[in-house]
């Protein structure tokens, strides 16, 4: 039962979405950009890196959201994913992601776990101070949206099978006000 | 000193804002209707405390100091009374109503199942409305991502208190979405 009176047929954060469209805005404005811009890390390695942070902070709506819209990006591989969230470090990703994602780790815990040899290590891996920089964002900006979606008990869907309908929605058309729209949970059947 | 080369010799947040201004100005706009923006039914004084009181849990040496010296600003006391509150609200002078609030925001800051539906009926209970909850639980939040981008890159910020209480009164009257992060 979500702590606050939000529409009940919608899920997790976009109920909090349609609930306060003005705060919306910028959220959803921040996803666009740190998960779907193509210079330096590629959307799926954004998403990786979201799900692995939503994962460490035990947000089921988001590490599932997220881990799909990567899937897609994959072409399906949903392996991979699941290796990123269980230990990645034994996952078939480059150790420049690897080294991303052991600086996002850091961030979960706090910013200041950060050290400067995770820095070193990922720079030794060819991460630019652009990749360097998101990385440490979208950690931070799942900081928020986990708290927001499990701060709020939002209702996340318990039946997995409903995950990817979205996340394709995401994939095609990215983070904007459609996702927190009554339409956006009726999707029409594809002709 | 920053753990990339932000380009500029900017303080805290607002060096890696002006490094990357396609999102500096969203976390901006994020930053105006939570903290700043007038339509709203809590006060700017509590949502800056809100936010300094998070930034204080996640021990923020920044943030903290920024925002609160603008709840103090806001509220006209002495930093000896912000103070008093991030170190015990609960016995601080300050309404039962924020306190049930900082209760759900200091929830927050540990994680967002750490919230419970007994703190949740404690603030409705002292006259919280569901949009003030939701924006404690988000502005929480939100400092929780803040903290994290000023402190995870090591920004550097000024060691002399009196810094953060000379510009609070200028941040009082632009906003946040003022900032001119166009290069």
């Amino acid at each position: 039962m979500p702590h606050i009176d939000v529409d009940k047929t919608l899920p997790g954060i976009r109920s909090l979405m349609a609930f306060r469209p003005e705060t919306a805005k910028p959220l959803s404005a921040l996803a666009e950009i740190l998960l779907r811009d193509t210079e330096g890390l590629s959307p799926a390695e954004r998403e990786l890196i979201g799900t692995y942070v939503s994962y460490l902070n035990d947000c089921f709506y988001c590490h599932h959201s997220h881990g799909e819209i990567a899937v897609c990006y994959l072409d399906g591989d949903r392996d991979l994913v699941e290796a990123v969230r269980h230990n990645y470090k034994e996952a078939p990703i480059s150790e420049k992601l690897k080294s991303l994602l052991q600086i996002a780790g850091k961030v979960q815990k706090s910013g200041k776990s950060v050290t400067p040899e995770d820095i070193e290590n990922a720079r030794q891996h060819g991460a630019t101070d652009r990749d360097i920089h998101d990385t440490v964002l979208i950690a931070a900006a799942f900081c928020l949206f986990n708290r927001y979606v499990d701060g709020l008990a939002s209702i996340a869907p318990q039946d997995l099978s409903t995950y990817p309908e979205r996340a394709r929605q995401i994939v095609e058309h990215g983070y904007g006000s459609h996702i927190y729209s009554k339409q956006a949970e009726s999707p029409k059947p594809k002709a | 000193m920053a753990f990339i080369d932000l380009q500029n010799d900017l303080p805290g947040i607002r060096g890696p804002m002006i490094y990357r201004p396609e999102t500096g100005t969203i976390l901006n706009e994020l930053a105006e209707i939570l903290l700043h923006d007038e339509d709203n039914t809590l006060s700017r004084g509590d949502r800056e405390m809100i936010g300094a009181y998070t930034s204080y849990l996640n021990d923020c040496f920044f943030c903290q100091n920024v925002h609160g010296a603008m709840a103090q600003h806001y509220y006209e006391c002495d930093t000896q009374f912000i103070d008093s509150i991030k170190k015990n609200f609960l016995s601080a002078d300050i309404s039962d109503k924020l306190k049930s609030l900082l209760t759900i925001a200091g929830s927050v800051q540990k994680g967002g199942r750490y919230v419970t539906s007994e703190q949740i009926e404690k603030a409705k209970s002292l006259g919280a409305t569901d949009r003030e909850i939701h924006d404690t639980v988000l502005i929480a939040a939100a400092f929780c991502m803040f903290n994290r981008y000023v402190d995870g890159l090591n920004t550097w910020a000024p060691k002399d208190m009196q810094v953060y209480i000379d510009r609070a009164p200028m941040r009082a009257k632009e906003g946040y979405s003022q900032l001119g992060l166009t290069k």
